[in-house]
């Protein structure tokens, strides 16, 4: 039952891509649908034994990679750990492949599609059950690509070609730091098995290794490599440019794979990296101030863009910049609290904005809707949810994890867990205000769509809105439901061995006894930032654009994504093309020919006539030449040598 | 019995068979093309078969020669018929039985003129791969080390594109100095080990100076036919002018023929010096990755662009043979063998769409993906495998190359890992331009589906890079004893020569 977990939507991915040969849609919507269904039964099942019930397991599948003493085996690992991301993957996962039918509905190549979204989520399963860092990587690796095909599944979209190519490199950057990562920990454990590790970090602690002509502290060497890797498929600062882009495939995909599950990958690997990691306390700073600066950075872009789904992406990196410092300030309950609660509530915000892509017919743009509210209230009212549970509002999902992260940074009274804890009650206020922003955009006001598209607005089908509300009630209940479970005071019993803290990272404990301002700053702040979103979208109207105007310089660095597109593209990208294009002509061409074979073809022809016959293109009459030599000297031996 | 059958003897020579029933062929031009296609395929599929006994009979658990065969040819001077496999030479036995009939039927439609002489030229190279991969004396292997030469200059040279006399004559130039100095080295190993025997010479050990200058002498060769960056110049031009048949052979075989010699002969022979020169090969290596991945990125001829690619993944190759350590050979070789499968394939999806197009112009293309749907997907599967995806065969090389180039030092495996980035780049590239996008031309639109015949051909390499990248126990434990012997051997003979000194 374990392994069917996995492999059920990988049969499914199986059957749909031959299914998608024939144009067999409905087949193929019905067996990849009934996979993920049956997987996230299992998983269900597999979480109350392994989680509530504590009993984790371990499953053999086969030999992979094995060579001396290095070994990385198919082997599935079930632990608390693991048991959540099941249920979170495999249920937004269902959701998404049921609310596709209907999305997908005009599109010609649904059996592809849902080929590809069931090979996404075996991959993603892949990587949560993995039980080394090796197969880690193939369920990493493999959620890229799945991730590559379907932002450019409509593959004869410009736009969208080169966003799954610039998602995929710009993965392939982090995971160069995850490969040598592995290479590392190879090198201090002789093992990349995960119990070989957990084992010996603690007697790791103080060893060092040479890392580039330097020695440095194995396990830090160890820890910011592998980061790198978490910092490209989490979207972290530096090599986020991915997600933006990352918008242009179908929204199913953006709410599956670009919010709920595999951009959480790296947060996912933070933690189940916990016993390793708090051994190294660079490490975790490293990872605490990445995080932070993401959280605000991205909400300060989300708050001036004007693609729907856009803001939800600089949303969902903001977001997961708070997970991570929540980890990096040793508070990994918190960080699985949050990436669960926010699996539900932004899915729902996504697929939520689908329903008004949808019913806008393919419109994406903030400023050409408006006044659509009571055309589409059932999407209306999730957006709602989905909104008062990303800005933190009490009793919604997001409430109960982000406050605790926030309560988790200040608990630890740590330089690093400071500046995390200020960034990220500012980010609230942002994010509180851009979502208000969004939702007042989309839905209120004068409608500045045209005739046409107003007209043809409308409520999307069944199949769309009972996903929407299923997400819902995790939007509003998984918080409230999972806080004794996930962070409350018996939580040890509920991670098990799965998350290692050590005793003196104390933020968990502390904080659940963090003075009552700082329980109150975040909702206070979120609250702030609603009134102020409505005041300047509602009320005087005038307000956004006057501010843009007065403070342009900021407000175009912050529309303009802080330059990293255009920075990376000077940096690199074109520099990239144009010495590769120098090393051709100067380097190959000119040096290495001139000097090599042109040039001496040359300088014989120069010297003898006869060399010129060399140009006769009778070339393998030398070659025949230099065999009938090798039978001569062999003659001359053998009667030179063996006659006598 | 079968055991006592000279089976090497026969795999080898099965081809020349077909040889001389394609120079008894008569009649009408049409019936001898018609006749001389099939007789080439099924010859060579027949000689696939039966090394598959090879792979059903061979002993993982010996590190030593299997099917050996052993007679005096030349008794008087200890040169002897002498053919054996291990674990290292097995496996490329085979990928040269596998690739040749495929590429037999890839040229299927694309050859047209002088059919008979085209597969008589690819029969004859079938017996010179195999020959050269089973000899266990130094001499029948240079014979057929060279010999392999003749019938891919003919391939190149009478099928090939445009500028296929440059091509050649510049592969010819750059051979030249390397198969002389080589075979100076040669004279001068029989001189002082008074044999030619492999398995004997292996034994032997020279001298440290001695075994420097014949490392020098070999690597002129070897580094040739890897290709190493700066004696590479010649494969762009060669694949370029090739026919598709003629660049999955020379890819997927013939570039092996550098890294299966430093492994059979540099690294056990001259242990010392092996050492002593890796850093200059992981030098030259990286740039080979570097250098050559940034080209690619430049190119616009689809062929160049993955010519230059197998420079880049060859240089994972070296790194990994030079390291010496057990994870670096067993992934080089497992590199070697996947860039084979790979590279074939991606050869050989060049060549579906220039028979369809007549041109190799990336920018000719785009928008392919819609008309060719299944040709979308296995060009998509091999170039995924290409750029080292974890579950495909180019994974498991690449990883294994890694751990040993970190044994060896993290700043080596720091550069060979930036071919992970460089490599995604240009593959990916290559595939948004030719495959997606709108519909440009109306050459393109009219472009037809794959046969079955290409299907054909796509399917076994597709099933096999799937296999190794799920399942590479299945060739790591068949190399893994040879390895440990090749390595054992180079540790005790520096070992010794460091004594006797």
């Amino acid at each position: 039952m374990y392994a069917s977990i996995v492999f059920l939507p990988l049969f499914g991915a199986i059957i749909a891509g031959i299914l998608s040969l024939g144009n067999r849609d409905r087949a193929a919507e019905l067996v990849t649908v009934t996979g993920l269904l049956l997987s996230l039964l299992f998983s269900i099942i597999a979480f109350a034994k392994v989680a509530i019930g504590g009993q984790p397991i371990i499953i053999d599948i086969a030999r992979w990679i094995v060579s001396g003493d290095f070994e990385a085996m198919w082997r599935l690992r079930f632990d608390t750990l693991t048991a959540v991301m099941l249920i979170v993957v495999t249920g937004v996962s269902s959701m998404v492949h049921i609310y596709s039918i209907g999305y997908m509905s005009h599109d010609n190549a649904r059996a592809r599609f849902m080929a590809y979204l069931s090979l996404f989520t075996f991959a993603m399963l892949m990587l949560v059950t993995a039980d080394n860092l090796v197969q880690l990587f193939f369920g990493w690796e493999g959620v890229g690509v799945a991730s590559y095909l379907l932002i450019g599944f409509w593959y004869k979209k410009e736009s969208a070609h080169t966003a799954a190519m610039k998602a995929f490199v710009v993965n392939r950057v982090g995971d160069f730091g995850f490969a040598l990562g592995i290479l590392a920990v190879y090198q201090i454990f002789g093992s990349v098995q995960f119990d070989d590790i957990f084992a010996n970090a603690a007697a790791m602690r103080y060893t060092e290794i040479g890392f580039l002509g330097q020695a440095m502290p194995a396990l830090e060497v160890a820890g910011i490599l592998l980061f790198i890797g978490a910092m490209g498929k989490s979207a972290q600062l530096g090599l986020h440019t991915w997600l933006p882009d990352a918008m242009e495939g179908p929204t199913p995909v953006s709410a599956l794979i670009h919010a709920a599950t595999m951009v959480t990958a790296g947060v996912f690997m933070v933690c189940r990296l916990s016993p390793m990691l708090e051994y190294a306390p660079l490490s975790l700073d490293i990872i605490t101030v990445v995080g932070a600066l993401t959280a605000i950075f991205a909400a300060t872009v989300g708050f001036t863009q004007f693609d729907i789904k856009r803001v939800i992406a600089y949303s969902t990196c903001s977001q997961l910049g708070y997970m991570f410092f929540a980890a990096g300030v040793s508070a990994y309950p918190a960080a699985m609290f949050h990436l669960t609660t926010h699996a539900f509530f932004k899915a729902l915000l996504f697929l939520g904005a689908g329903s008004v892509i949808h019913a806008m017919s393919d419109e994406q743009d903030l400023r050409n809707m408006g006044g659509i509210w009571r055309k589409i209230p059932v999407t209306y009212v999730m957006m709602w949810v989905g909104s008062l549970a990303l800005a933190g509002f009490p009793f919604f999902a997001g409430f109960y994890s982000k406050d605790m992260i926030l309560e988790a940074a200040f608990a630890a009274h740590t330089p690093v867990g400071n500046m995390a804890f200020w960034l990220g009650c500012l980010a609230a206020f942002l994010t509180a205000f851009y979502s208000w922003r969004l939702l007042i955009m989309a839905f209120h006001g004068k409608p500045r769509a045209s005739e046409e598209v107003m007209s043809h607005i409308h409520e999307s089908p069944l199949v769309m809105t009972v996903p929407l509300f299923v997400l819902a009630v995790g939007a509003i209940f998984s918080g409230w439901l999972g806080y004794e479970l996930f962070v409350g005071h018996d939580m040890a019993a509920f991670w098990g061995d799965s998350i290692f803290i050590l005793p003196e990272h104390h933020a968990m404990e502390h904080a659940h006894h963090v003075p009552t301002w700082v329980k109150l700053l975040p909702v206070g702040l979120a609250t702030s930032g609603v009134v102020i979103a409505v005041l300047c979208y509602a009320v005087w109207t005038g307000v956004p654009a006057a501010m843009a105007r007065t403070f342009s310089p900021i407000h175009k660095f912050f529309f303009n994504k802080w330059y990293f597109d255009e920075l990376y593209d000077i940096l690199f990208v074109r520099p990239a093309v144009r010495f590769g294009a120098f090393l051709w002509q100067r380097g190959d061409r000119d040096v290495i020919d001139g000097f090599g074979p042109d040039g001496m073809s040359a300088m014989v022809v120069r010297v003898s006539a006869f060399a010129a016959r060399l140009q006769s293109g009778f070339v393998f009459h030398y070659a025949f030449a230099m065999l009938i030599g090798v039978v001569v000297l062999v003659t001359w031996y053998y009667l030179r040598f063996g006659g006598l | 019995m079968i055991e006592n059958w000279p089976l090497l003897t026969i795999i080898t020579f099965l081809p020349m068979i077909g040889v001389l029933f394609l120079l008894m062929i008569r009649g009408d031009e049409a019936s001898v093309t018609r006749n001389a296609r099939h007789v080439a395929l099924w010859v060579s599929g027949f000689t696939f078969i039966i090394s598959l006994a090879l792979v059903f009979g061979f002993d993982s658990t010996s590190s030593g020669y299997q099917f050996e065969e052993n007679r005096a040819w030349l008794p008087a001077v200890g040169i002897s018929y002498h053919l054996g496999v291990d674990g290292i030479s097995m496996p490329f036995i085979l990928l040269s039985t596998l690739l040749s009939p495929l590429a037999i039927l890839a040229s299927w439609k694309a050859i047209t003129h002088r059919v008979r002489e085209y597969m008589i030229a690819f029969l004859v190279l079938e017996t010179m791969m195999i020959g050269m991969f089973a000899s266990l004396d130094m001499l029948m292997f240079y014979l057929f080390f060279e010999g392999v030469l003749i019938p891919m200059f003919l391939i190149i040279g009478v099928w090939g594109g445009g500028r296929r006399v440059y091509a050649a004559f510049k592969f010819f130039l750059y051979t030249l100095l390397g198969s002389v100095l080589m075979l100076v080295c040669m004279l001068a190993m029989y001189l002082d080990a008074g044999t030619t025997d492999i398995p004997a010479l292996t034994a032997h050990s020279f001298a440290a100076g001695v075994q420097t200058w014949l490392f020098i002498g070999f690597l002129a060769s070897f580094a040739v036919k890897v290709p190493m960056w700066p004696v590479h110049t010649w494969l762009p031009d060669a694949h370029v002018e090739a026919p598709t048949a003629g660049s999955m052979i020379l890819a997927g075989v013939l570039l092996k023929m550098g890294g299966y010699g430093f492994i059979r002969f540099s690294l056990p022979m001259f242990p010392l010096a092996s050492e002593m020169f890796a850093p200059l090969i992981f030098a030259l290596s990286i740039i080979a990755i570097v250098y050559t991945s940034l080209v690619a990125l430049a190119q616009s001829d689809m062929k160049k662009l993955i010519a230059y690619s197998s420079v880049a993944h060859m240089g994972f190759v070296t790194i990994g043979i030079f390291t010496l350590t057990e994870q670096g050979v067993a992934g080089a070789m497992f590199q070697m063998i996947s860039h084979g499968l790979v590279s074939a394939a991606l050869f050989f999806c060049v060549g579906v769409v220039y028979d369809r197009l007549h041109t190799r112009d990336i920018s000719a293309y785009g928008g392919v993906a819609a008309v060719m749907p299944r040709y979308a997907v296995f060009f998509m599967f091999m170039m995924l495998a290409s750029v080292g995806l974890p579950g495909t065969s180019g994974f498991v090389g690449e990883m294994l190359v890694l751990v040993g180039a970190w044994k060896a030092s993290s700043w080596v495996a720091f550069f060979t890992a930036t071919g992970l980035v460089l490599g995604a780049t240009y593959m990916l590239w290559l595939y948004r331009r030719v495959m997606f996008g709108t519909i440009e031309s109306a050459d393109v639109g009219a472009m037809e589906r794959i046969s079955r015949r290409e299907v054909l051909i796509f399917a076994p390499l597709t099933v096999l890079v799937l296999w190794f990248g799920i399942y590479p126990a299945s060739l790591l434990d068949v190399m893994a004893n040879s390895i440990l012997a090749v390595l054992d051997n180079a540790a005790s003979g520096g070992a010794m020569v460091i004594a006797g000194r």
